[in-house]
């Protein structure tokens, strides 16, 4: 552990009721890094957020911010931070303009810096027609541009982006993720949650998949992706009726359990590429010969690593055989 | 209306996509602003508070048209019966119900705190490096002007119909000061119960329940003597009443200073108290 870590908590718990909504977390984010933090709908990505971001009091474990802890030295770590929830944390009352010169203000800049540094984020971040709007006359996407424009009035050594993207359309979800690789890019690090998988995969270098408050796997994309099998072979023939067949033929050739998919003609098979001496092309390249040999006609065929939603949905699988 | 208007004035807008070279022109080589002082912050806090006045008018109703209801329902209603006539009662009954009615206003800055906190720019507020009763403190500074607001309307219509007060404007302006003074102390009731309380329904409810008897049982409308002895004892030491006499007596040109003593001293109680409350309210939320 050369490197200084951003955030580190250990063990961390936050119960509401009798929901252990987070249950003993161990995160460790180095400077610098887009860590993602995965997980569907009330795994206990926001409560995280909200205790780091020292709006919640952890109610087991500790939580530190470049080594200071949220609770303890609370201030210390507010002077560092910035989030953005998952909900607008402007003033939907005011116009753009006041909800950044009032911001702005309350960092500590003078009245006219306040205003000029507003301008410039309003320019930067193509918002300068709506300034003089109130905030809840914007669109989804504008909404989290300003937002995020206000998390970075002082460009701060922690960003909190509590699902950025949620309900956003393509275009918008692009723009905003042009921005936190901006911000990266600078030196900041930034916690990101997210539910999307594709996410995770475009922005993190490393990634914590939590589920039910607890971490289920951590590690860069390329070992959560490992650890689910070397790569996915996609198949789709050019008669349906063959489909059953080449299911057999698949088997044998790649040694692995063949999926049918929804669709009539295609099919989906994970090749292991470790427990054998050949690598993952390899051996779906002899899969292929082996089909061509028994008269199966194969329209498209594609190798690729797993997707993050393969990882996740094995992950959250052995979990529940475990259980 | 105006907000679907808005909506589509804004479409093309959403279209402007920020340009990449400029995002990281924005970051670079700022220098972080020491953090502002307690004041500072509260004023920025009460700023947002002009300006929420700024897009929402109508909200300035409750300060405008229900104190001048209450001036001529009152004087109109008990000024024959109470005093022989209304020239004679507006003497007695304005500096009182200027009182009640800015007491009364007191109660709408739970609710704002109520609505506002559920939101989620509090979250961004709390997790600022600020002094942290400022946010509370900028909503009673913007209040602190809802209530010379209502002040100044009810002694204008006051005068219309007819209050002559012997203490001059100084004596006016004494008593008024008093009134703001006492009434951002009361408010930190408010702002605990705006905490406390899970929906806007509930802090009405018991703000009403405070308000009303706190209001009426004091010495606005009537002089105690003739009240039973169990309600003087409760009329004579109630912070209405001597809030009330300290302003009726500056604006007729005295010095109550016994009165005023126990006014201030009633507000530094309930900011003590309550402010504390509700600062332990707000870190816990």
């Amino acid at each position: 552990m050369s490197t200084e870590l951003a955030i580190e908590t250990t063990g961390l718990v936050k119960v509401f009721g009798d929901n252990r909504a987070v249950d003993g977390i161990d995160l460790a984010v180095p400077t610098g890094t887009v860590y993602g933090v995965l997980g569907p709908n009330g795994a206990g990505k926001t409560t995280v957020v909200r205790m780091l971001a020292t709006l919640l009091r952890p109610d087991g474990g500790t939580a530190r911010v470049f080594g200071k802890d949220v609770v303890k030295e609370a201030d210390a770590v507010r002077s560092r931070v910035s989030l953005t929830g998952q909900y607008a944390s402007v003033d939907e009352d005011l116009t753009g303009v006041e909800n950044l010169v009032l911001l702005a203000r309350l960092l500590g800049h003078s009245k006219p810096a306040a205003r000029d540094r507003a301008a410039q984020l309003l320019e930067g971040f193509g918002l300068s027609e709506a300034a003089a709007k109130q905030v809840k006359n914007y669109s989804g996407g504008m909404r989290r541009r300003i937002d995020i424009a206000a998390s970075i009035l002082n460009t701060p050594d922690v960003l909190f982006l509590d699902e950025p993207t949620t309900g956003l359309d393509p275009r918008s979800r692009n723009q905003v993720w042009d921005i936190v690789r901006a911000v990266v890019a600078h030196g900041t690090t930034v916690l990101l949650t997210t539910q999307y998988l594709d996410e995770a995969d475009q922005l993190a270098s490393r990634i914590a998949v939590i589920d039910h408050g607890k971490v289920i796997a951590e590690g860069t994309k390329g070992e959560l992706k490992a650890s689910v099998g070397a790569g996915t072979v996609h198949l789709r023939l050019r008669d349906g009726g063959q489909r059953a067949e080449a299911q057999q033929v698949l088997a044998l050739a790649l040694n692995a359990e063949v999926q049918l998919d929804a669709d009539p003609v295609a099919l989906t098979a994970r090749v292991d590429g470790q427990s054998t001496e050949q690598g993952a092309a390899e051996q779906a390249g002899r899969a292929l010969a082996e089909l061509a040999r028994c008269g199966i006609t194969v329209d498209n065929f594609s190798l690729g690593q797993p997707s993050l939603d393969e990882v996740f949905l094995a992950l959250t699988d052995k979990k529940g055989v475990a259980a | 209306m105006s907000t679907a208007t808005a909506k589509t004035e804004l479409e093309g807008v959403a279209l402007a996509a920020p340009d990449k070279e400029r995002l990281s022109a924005l970051l670079v080589g700022q220098e972080r602003p020491p953090r502002p002082s307690a004041l500072s912050a509260s004023m920025t806090f009460g700023w947002r508070a002009m300006l929420k006045i700024k897009h929402v008018p109508e909200q300035l109703f409750d300060v405008t048209a229900f104190p001048i209801m209450l001036v001529l329902m009152y004087t109109y209603l008990f000024g024959g019966a109470l005093a022989g006539s209304t020239e004679e009662y507006i003497q007695f009954l304005l500096p009182g119900i200027m009182v009640m009615s800015v007491v009364m206003i007191t109660m709408y800055t739970g609710i704002a705190v109520n609505t506002d906190i559920a939101k989620g720019v509090f979250d961004r507020f709390r997790t600022l490096p600020i002094w942290r009763p400022a946010p509370m403190v900028g909503y009673l500074l913007g209040d602190v002007l809802r209530y010379l607001l209502a002040s100044a309307v009810m002694l204008a219509i006051g005068m219309i119909i007819g209050f002559r007060p012997d203490g001059g404007v100084l004596g006016v302006l004494a008593g008024v000061a008093l009134l703001v003074l006492f009434s951002f102390a009361f408010s930190w009731i408010w702002t605990m119960f705006g905490l406390l309380l899970r929906s806007e329904k509930s802090v009405m409810g018991v703000s009403m329940m405070v308000i009303f008897p706190l209001t009426f049982l004091s010495n606005v409308f009537v002089d105690p003597k003739t009240m039973p002895g169990w309600l003087q004892a409760f009329v004579n030491n109630s912070p209405v009443t001597h809030l009330a006499t300290a302003v009726r007596e500056l604006m007729a040109g005295n010095w109550p200073a016994s009165d005023i003593a126990w006014t201030l001293g009633w507000a530094g109680v309930l900011v003590v108290v309550f402010g504390a409350v509700t600062m332990r309210l707000y870190n816990r939320k």
